[in-house]
């Protein structure tokens, strides 16, 4: 099968510039530089390339919202805060072939007339952040950043900036806030970032696996990207697997592989031959499937198509054996531990969230709370400034509408017939 | 007491300031260098960042508080950050992080009287393909066990 990103990631050295041009690294970017910017973008476009951060936005399209007016300069952001449960593809690309992202950076930011680029990368990956220091390096003593690029005239300033420790930074106005030296609020939309982003300049904020499949787009071209995806969905996908599988891991797989075939032919199966509960398909913050809903393509349409999402492409497996009330509440714990504070729907809401689950698994859960925990999800969505309320809301409800008789069952008993443990 | 950052860091300091359009981006950077030169970030921290990037302590109060990693009271030798969230609760964590405070004896949050070891939970480490995953200062450890955390923390000097 055709990889786009980790062909080269099992050898250690693919993270050196050398190593990288030997297997035609920074070719791409020579040729995106005997292009117009929109010629790139076209092809970006062309190539169905959806953001791989969590929302799935068509990464050209968004590249076409930058003003037409070049008087302010712009600014690229690359979104590295891989934060979201159950996600850890973007650290495999950074760590195993930071050439990659750096190289798709050099190229978008031609494309977008960017001569100032920023990696936002979570404060905890030290050695990721490292590792992409010496990429940085390589590359600026190699004339791939910087000044006049390859003698195109074309200059290029990228730096990387480590976060310090907050979940909501992944959310893009709030870790440009954070990156002008801001606590991490979200901004109220609009102004959009395309227009006054960081430093009140017009801005794009990339996910680093969406830039680094831009490299080969260039090289091989739009179309052949899209005809390895699905309709509207092109290319691979870093799947995470995690959990209770066999094989834990990330796997490049073509967007619309099979959900099922994703966790039993790729992952393994379910761990120690047990029987699947649930799956968390894409990061923590989307709605649970029960296992007979896992037969599905794993693209951003059909996903929304049963009331799921593929997000970030965290799939997170859950073993029979395990008490969803339990699981839920570690969710709760962390959604409402990362709420900003900003907004009362979710300020409020996330710590009732864990304040019912929590009293719920620990057997002192009341008549009338599951019903309190729905009421509560109604308020929470689409009444804040980001998506963190929804984010919390969206596995709370949907663990309750999926599994309701084991909420029922702890209030009933007064216990977890789990006996409190995983 | 007053503090200073090392001629190193205070030229990586300058560094920083060369790379960003606005003087108040090199807050978070700076908060790091500070919390690397002085193991935490004092009030006395704070007032010397504000004093550096040229704006009012509470300022910068605020940010640092809002980040979990900016340790605003001294931390042990080896922050000990053990994941508690959903793939390593999957995996054993639970029974991990009871692990590690009876090994330590201490609570999570609590510092070991030697000032050797803190311990704390930590939200998702972004390691979920190795869980459970546990961080010790700047390094993480994946797949854990009893037995690899027994060895990891016994050979830290």
């Amino acid at each position: 099968m055709e990889t786009v990103l980790t062909t080269h990631f099992a050898d250690d050295a693919y993270r050196r510039i050398d190593v990288y041009r030997g297997f035609g690294g920074y070719d791409a970017l020579r040729k995106a530089l005997s292009m117009t910017p929109e010629g790139i973008i076209d092809e970006v476009k062309k190539a169905n390339l959806r953001g791989r951060g969590g929302a799935g936005f068509p990464a050209g399209v968004k590249w076409g919202f930058l003003p037409k007016d070049l008087s302010r300069p712009r600014v690229l952001v690359v979104n590295a805060d891989e934060g979201e449960p159950g996600t850890f593809k973007d650290r495999l690309v950074m760590s195993r072939g930071p050439h990659l992202l750096v190289e798709g950076i050099a190229i978008a930011a031609f494309a977008l007339r960017v001569h100032r680029s920023y990696v936002y990368i979570r404060g905890e990956f030290v050695r990721e952040a490292r590792i992409l220091d010496e990429a940085v390096a390589e590359a600026y003593a190699a004339g791939f950043l910087g000044k006049n690029i390859l003698g195109s005239g074309f200059d290029l300033d990228l730096t990387v900036h480590r976060g310090a420790g907050a979940y909501i930074c992944g959310e893009e106005t709030s870790l440009i806030n954070s990156l002008e030296g801001k606590r991490g609020w979200p901004r109220l939309k609009p102004p959009f970032p395309a227009s006054v982003g960081a430093f009140s300049l017009p801005t794009i904020v990339n996910n680093v696996e969406t830039l680094a499949d831009v490299p080969w787009i260039i090289t091989h071209g739009g179309e052949k990207f899209a005809a390895m995806g699905v309709e509207k969905n092109g290319g691979t996908r870093l799947i995470g697997v995690s959990g209770a599988v066999n094989r834990p891991g990330v796997y490049e797989l073509p967007a619309g592989t099979n959900l099922k075939e994703i966790i039993y032919t790729h992952a393994g199966g379910v761990k120690d031959g047990k029987a699947l509960k649930a799956v968390i398909p894409g990061g923590s913050s989307t709605p649970v499937l029960r296992p007979n809903e896992i037969d599905v393509s794993y693209d951003i349409e059909s996903m929304a198509k049963i009331g799921t999402m593929a997000g970030s492409g965290g799939v997170i497996v859950i073993p029979e054996g395990t008490c969803m009330v339990r699981a839920l509440s570690v969710l709760m714990n962390f959604y409402a531990h990362e709420s900003c504070g900003q907004c009362t729907p979710c300020r409020e809401g996330t710590g009732w969230l864990k304040t019912i689950v929590g009293r719920i698994e620990a057997g002192k859960g009341k008549a009338g709370d599951v019903e309190l925990i729905l009421d509560l999800c109604d308020n929470m969505m689409g009444r804040t400034i980001c998506p963190l309320s929804d984010a919390a809301a969206m596995p709370a409800q949907s663990f309750v509408w999926k599994f309701r008789e084991e909420f029922d069952r702890h209030i009933g008993e007064q216990k977890c017939p789990y006996g409190n443990r995983f | 007491m007053s503090v200073a950052f090392s001629e190193a860091a205070r030229a990586e300091f300058e560094r920083l300031l060369t790379r960003y359009p606005d003087r108040k981006a090199v807050i978070l950077p700076a908060l790091h260098l500070a919390q690397k030169e002085f193991g935490h970030v004092s009030d006395e921290a704070i007032v010397y960042v504000a004093e550096l990037v040229g704006t009012s302590p509470a300022e910068i109060e605020g940010v640092a508080t809002f980040y979990t990693m900016y340790n605003r009271k001294p931390v042990g030798k080896y922050h000990v950050q053990i994941c508690r969230n959903i793939a390593c609760s999957l995996l054993g964590a639970e029974h991990l992080i009871e692990h590690l405070s009876e090994k330590l004896g201490v609570k999570p949050g609590g510092t070991t009287p030697d000032g050797k070891f803190t311990l704390s939970l930590a939200e998702c480490l972004g390691s979920c393909g190795t869980a459970p995953v546990m961080q010790v200062n700047d390094d993480y450890y994946e797949k854990l066990t009893v037995e690899s955390i027994d060895a990891i923390l016994d050979k830290l000097p």
